[in-house]
């Protein structure tokens, strides 16, 4: 597709089969040329941008690990003072970057009420310095810097509720998906950008190296997230939840099923798989799959 | 015709300043309130509810988020402002970096402040001299009139250079006190600055899509990093010229003041070919020892642009003296006062002459006529320790 080619390009040197990259070409697909990205720092930024090269056919900045928000919040003032309202402005961000270092900035942004679309890819851990953990590491997941030992299960923290932060700054759109669902994410963009305002889309990027998968199974480790109840695809507008792709795609598989298949896991008691089962029924009862 | 005597007027430097800024209309405003910058913010925030500024002002959450937006705003084309203090400057300290590494040409106030701990609130140069090695122009204004006409400066060679360019103007001293002065017209502004309109290519822009802020591997980034150096040394000529263009058009003869031997810019020089002691400073304290200096015997120098440091300049004006004293509101810990330190290297060629090193006013202390004078008569010696006074 034309506009696949356009707006990010092959060649950059994510690894092959990246979950990020998936997620990234979905939501490319979603955005028309009129689109200017702030990108935080972090995988997608290191692999895309190597001088004198760049994979990005949008007008695209980096600045910082933690200000992409605030960058974006610049520009959206400077296409305000041209007039310029046709131009969107869309934050790319890892998780490091969302839930942790740049918490603070995206806050500010959201209290003052910006059009516009952060996009969080969620490899729930710090991928480009190698996979240290993260305010959106699950449970039990081994990390560099939660590694699972003899009196360690991996991370004991459960991931922090960024979708619930993003609801209580009232945001237009808040959604979630996973790279297993391409034409979810390219939907949730659309939808997203159509609905004037500030909106939040936090899509699962599966990371080969991080979750020790193999490189064919970024989008079937995705379609599982979902399937198990763990990663389900939802949608708020104005903070309403709203079923859209929710019961077709959600078909309570034992979250084993997820678990078993990435290293991250592989250490882990049948207690602790139980423990994960539970969070994913809360998931179920809480969002009515 | 109007004599430039009719246009003085008393104003607090705080309102001068952001009554200049107004008349430079930048598009994006962007700040987080701190002493003893927040009066500044504080007019403009008030130009913009009375609809006295056309541009957008947008309330910052953190200074690390205003020098955030402001680097964003400036990277899509936009004239931008922005002013801080102290902690405020030290918390931006990565998008300071970040903003002259991208070539963007931001413009910022400094009201001068000292850091914490201890935390104090009043006037010294810790604040600055953190960020001396980012890549920014940095001038440092003596009095309102200076403050006032460095922003009009700022925003000609920012946006002439593609280098970001901080005003300093000291905490209180100049940001809170009243003194006589003559706002920039807007017909001189417009004479002076064209408008700004980068060119398309160069900036955030749908029409031209570029990539900003890329990834450098060790094969590139040290040319970056020395060309960025390269040009902040080569704008002295054009801060010179500049400088001499807007005196010109503003045709500001200042009524009483003693006469610089050399101003340009970079620098002034008060006194003697051939003076027994040169004085050398940064900032409002320069009034103070203006005041002082009653021998015909001792010299001023004046440091306006401090970054990129005009050591040549300097090396050459204070070689012709036998003494060298440096008076300064800040100091390396561990060493010596940074501007001491910057003027040693700039004087290797002349290893005679007597320098000292005096560090006054840190954290608001007053720096009176009597410190002064204290250090014209120490001054006659070389000190391989910095000496506080106060
Ligand atoms: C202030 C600061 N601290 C730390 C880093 C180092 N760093 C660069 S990217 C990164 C992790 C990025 O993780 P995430 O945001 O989850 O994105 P991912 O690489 O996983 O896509 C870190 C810790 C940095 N660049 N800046």
């Amino acid at each position: 597709m034309e506009y696949q080619n356009k707006f990010i390009s092959p060649g950059h040197n994510a690894c092959a089969g990246c979950g990020q990259l998936v997620a990234t070409q979905a939501v490319m697909r979603g955005l028309n040329k009129d689109t200017i990205i702030a990108n935080a720092t972090g995988c997608l930024e290191v692999t895309t941008t190597s001088y004198p090269q760049s994979a990005w056919g949008l007008p695209w900045i980096h600045s910082l690990f933690e200000n992409a928000a605030a960058v974006a919040s610049g520009i959206l003032a400077a296409l305000n003072k041209k007039g310029d309202v046709k131009t969107k402005v869309v934050v790319q961000a890892g998780d490091g970057g969302t839930y942790d270092i740049g918490f603070g900035l995206i806050s500010g942004m959201w209290e003052r009420g910006e059009n516009i679309l952060y996009i969080c890819y969620d490899t729930e851990a710090y991928s480009n310095t190698g996979i240290q953990a993260s305010g959106s590491t699950p449970y039990g997941a081994s990390t560099t810097t939660s590694p699972e030992g003899l009196k360690s299960i991996g991370s004991t923290q459960r991931k922090k509720d960024m979708l619930a932060v993003a609801l209580a700054h009232k945001l237009n759109y808040v959604a979630q998906s996973t790279a297993g669902f391409p034409d979810d994410i390219t939907n949730k963009v659309k939808k997203a950008l159509a609905l004037n305002g500030p909106s939040y889309i936090q899509i699962l990027s599966p990371c080969m190296p991080g979750w020790k998968i193999n490189n064919n199974e970024a989008v079937m480790v995705g379609k599982l997230a979902v399937r198990t109840g763990l990663y389900p695809l939802l949608e708020y507008v104005n903070g309403q939840l709203s079923n859209s792709s929710i019961k077709n795609n959600f078909q309570a598989l034992a979250v084993e099923e997820y678990l078993s298949q990435q290293g991250r896991f592989k250490h882990l008691k049948p207690e602790a798989v139980k423990y994960i089962q539970d969070l994913a029924e809360e998931n179920i009862k809480r969002h009515k799959l | 015709m109007k004599s430039a005597k009719d246009n003085y007027e008393l104003l607090e430097g705080s309102q001068a300043i952001a009554r200049t800024i107004k008349n430079l209309e930048p598009a994006v405003i962007s700040a987080y309130p701190i002493t003893p910058q927040t009066h500044i913010v504080e007019i403009l925030a008030k130009y913009k509810a009375d609809g006295l500024v056309n541009c957008e002002y947008v309330r910052a959450e953190s200074e690390f988020a205003a020098a955030s937006i402001v680097l964003g705003a400036s990277a899509a084309g936009a004239r931008v402002y922005s002013a801080t203090s102290s902690q405020g400057l030290l918390l931006m300290t990565e998008v300071i970096f970040n903003i002259a590494g991208m070539r963007l040409p931001v413009v910022m106030t400094c009201a001068n402040r000292s850091v914490s701990a201890p935390i104090n609130i009043w006037n010294d140069h810790s604040d600055v001299m953190a960020i001396r090695d980012t890549g920014w122009i940095l001038l440092f204004a003596a009095n309102h009139q200076e403050a006032v006409d460095q922003h009009v400066l700022a925003y000609k060679l920012a946006e002439k250079l593609n280098l970001p360019v901080m005003v300093n103007v000291d905490g209180f001293i100049i940001t809170h006190s009243y003194e006589s002065v003559i706002i920039p017209e807007l017909s001189l502004i417009k004479k002076y600055l064209p408008d700004y309109n980068p060119l398309l290519g160069t900036y955030l822009n749908p029409d031209a899509p570029v990539t900003l802020g890329a990834f450098f591997t060790p094969d590139y980034y040290q040319e970056a990093r020395q060309t960025l150096h390269q040009d902040l040394l080569a704008s002295q000529t054009v801060i010179k010229e500049e400088y001499k263009l807007y005196k010109k058009l503003s045709a500001r003869q200042e009524a009483g003041m003693a006469k610089p031997a050399i101003d340009n810019g970079l620098i002034e020089y008060y006194g003697p070919k051939k003076p027994n002691l040169i004085l050398v400073a940064l900032g409002s304290v320069i009034g103070t020892i203006q005041e002082t200096i009653k021998s015909e015997n001792i010299g001023l120098l004046k440091i306006k642009t401090y970054r990129p440091f005009p050591g040549e300049e300097i090396a050459k004006i204070l070689s012709s003296a036998k003494n060298v004293a440096v008076i300064e509101k800040a100091i390396s810990l561990g060493n010596m006062g940074p501007l001491y330190s910057d003027i040693r290297g700039a004087l290797t060629k002349n290893n005679r002459l007597n320098i000292s090193n005096h560090i006054v006013g840190l954290g608001g202390r007053d720096v009176t006529k009597k410190i002064i004078k204290g250090i014209i008569k120490s001054a006659s010696g070389r000190a391989n320790e910095a000496k506080f006074w106060g």
